[in-house]
């Protein structure tokens, strides 16, 4: 049995290191071989980065070798996929090589285009990257007061970032004594401040609270970079000093080429995590076109279902679980406290009032992810 | 010119709205999309979101406990 990974990122990682531990002995017997395939020997921890935008974390903090996180029973090679045949179970690599498969799981990923929005890329920051975290650090470092807007594109990864942004962006300027010196104005895409009702409900007084404007139901249509101003696909406009995007993310251009899904996301089965009319590929975490989160948490629980299902294949010939869409958001609401929001496809979220120890878990997390991403944790 | 289904059922984040919008944005003027949704709000939010920012609602109706909300593509 050849299980192909294709991805290194959270999702793949945990995926590949849950099997090969649930099929060690399937393995030490020549009945099962796992192979990982990724664009890049390292793993970023892409979190971190909003650590990185305040100058709370470094960026070398954000990266382990990808090879050093996997069981050392799983061949490793960086070789990205360029082809996809489905029908034959292979995929063809930039290199050239082919690996056949019996199972593959999809774990590409997905990608920022700032591009996709005209004067986005040019005129806004941005924390999505490292180069656009360190950038947008120095920024706010040499910012001297004025009009700070925050704009977010769709779809996006991590959700709570924007909010968890606010939070930040209100103490960094308080610590550095300006912030009577700026406004900050939210611009989020429908009709409340956030897309979960109980977090728009939880956060609006915080935002009140911090003297946050807002606007919602607005899209970002374009950045006129010449006259610092940014617009909304609903007719509206806000000036700024300052501009940072959460980016509009696409799936990786691969899966568009390979037309495997529109927008380089992969039509999936929202409870076995299949992809539609292909009962031998498994999708995690962003790759899916799920109406779920795009968030290491969701890729972690994903893999999590998916790895014990493909075992149990092999064991047992039958699944054993669905993924019932849980996810688990650490919400960071400033330097020195969090909450969090837990839900699944049935269940939202119940918002706890922010508080220090919940902030420490979240900064102990932030060591334990590597913990965490081997399968360990 | 063509037709598709989102189904947003059941689903807290990104939600039914959130999800409309990143397939209005794959889309091509003059399609048809029908977002199917378990979120009570949605018989208000989407409508309102469609006439912001100017396209056509071309029909609403809840069935069983689902809005199904079908929007044209004008831009």
């Amino acid at each position: 049995m050849r299980i192909l990974v294709v991805g290194g990122g959270t999702g793949g990682t945990i995926v590949a290191n849950n099997l090969a531990r649930r099929l060690a002995g399937e393995i030490r017997s020549g009945r099962v071989k796992i192979r990982m395939l990724s664009a890049s020997d390292k793993h970023m921890y892409q979190p971190g980065l909003l650590y990185v935008a305040f100058g709370q974390m470094m960026p070398d903090e954000l990266y382990r070798d990808q090879a050093s996180l996997l069981e050392s029973s799983i061949e490793f090679h960086v070789d990205p996929v360029e082809k996809f045949l489905l029908d034959q179970n292979k995929v063809v690599t930039r290199s050239g090589k082919t690996y056949e498969y019996d199972i593959l799981v999809m774990a590409t990923g997905s990608r920022i285009v700032p591009e996709s929005i005209p004067g986005l890329a040019e005129g806004a920051e941005t924390f999505y990257s490292e180069a656009g975290a360190v950038k947008l650090f120095k920024k706010l470092r040499e910012f001297e007061g004025g009009r700070i807007a925050l704009v977010v594109g769709v779809p996006h990864k991590c959700p709570i970032a924007p909010v968890e942004a606010i939070f930040s962006l209100h103490d960094y300027l308080k610590a550095r004594g300006i912030r009577d010196k700026c406004t900050i104005k939210y611009h989020y895409p429908i009709g409340r401040l956030h897309t979960i009702k109980e977090v728009a409900t939880w956060v609006k007084p915080h935002f009140e609270r911090m003297g946050i404007e807002h606007e919602t139901l607005f899209n970002i249509k374009e950045v006129d970079v010449e006259n610092k101003v940014v617009r909304s696909e609903e007719g509206t406009e806000s000036p700024y000093d300052l501009l940072i995007a959460i980016p509009p993310h696409r799936g990786m251009a691969v899966v568009e080429q390979n037309g495997m899904g529109e927008g380089g996301w992969i039509p999936t089965d929202r409870f076995r995590l299949t992809m539609n009319g292909h009962d031998n590929v498994y999708v995690v975490g962003d790759t899916t076109n799920l109406p779920v989160s795009k968030t290491g948490s969701a890729a972690h629980f994903e893999a999590e279902v998916i790895s014990d299902n493909i075992a149990s294949m092999i064991k047992i010939g039958a699944p054993v679980r669905d993924y019932d869409g849980k996810v688990y958001c650490f919400i960071e609401t400033g330097h020195d406290s969090a909450t969090y929001a837990m839900f699944n496809y049935q269940n939202p979220p119940d918002l706890k009032e922010p508080n220090k120890p919940m902030h420490w878990f979240k900064t102990s997390y932030n060591k334990m992810y590597w913990t965490s991403v081997r399968g360990l944790l | 010119m063509s037709e598709k289904l989102i189904d947003a059922r059941d689903t807290f984040c990104p939600g039914p709205l959130m999800e409309l919008i990143t397939h209005m944005k794959q889309a091509q003027v003059g399609d048809t999309l029908e977002l199917l949704s378990t979120d009570e709000g949605s018989g208000a939010d989407v409508p309102e979101w469609v006439h912001k920012v100017g396209h056509e609602l071309v029909s609403t109706e809840k069935v069983e406990g689902v809005w199904h909300i079908k929007i044209r593509k004008a831009k």
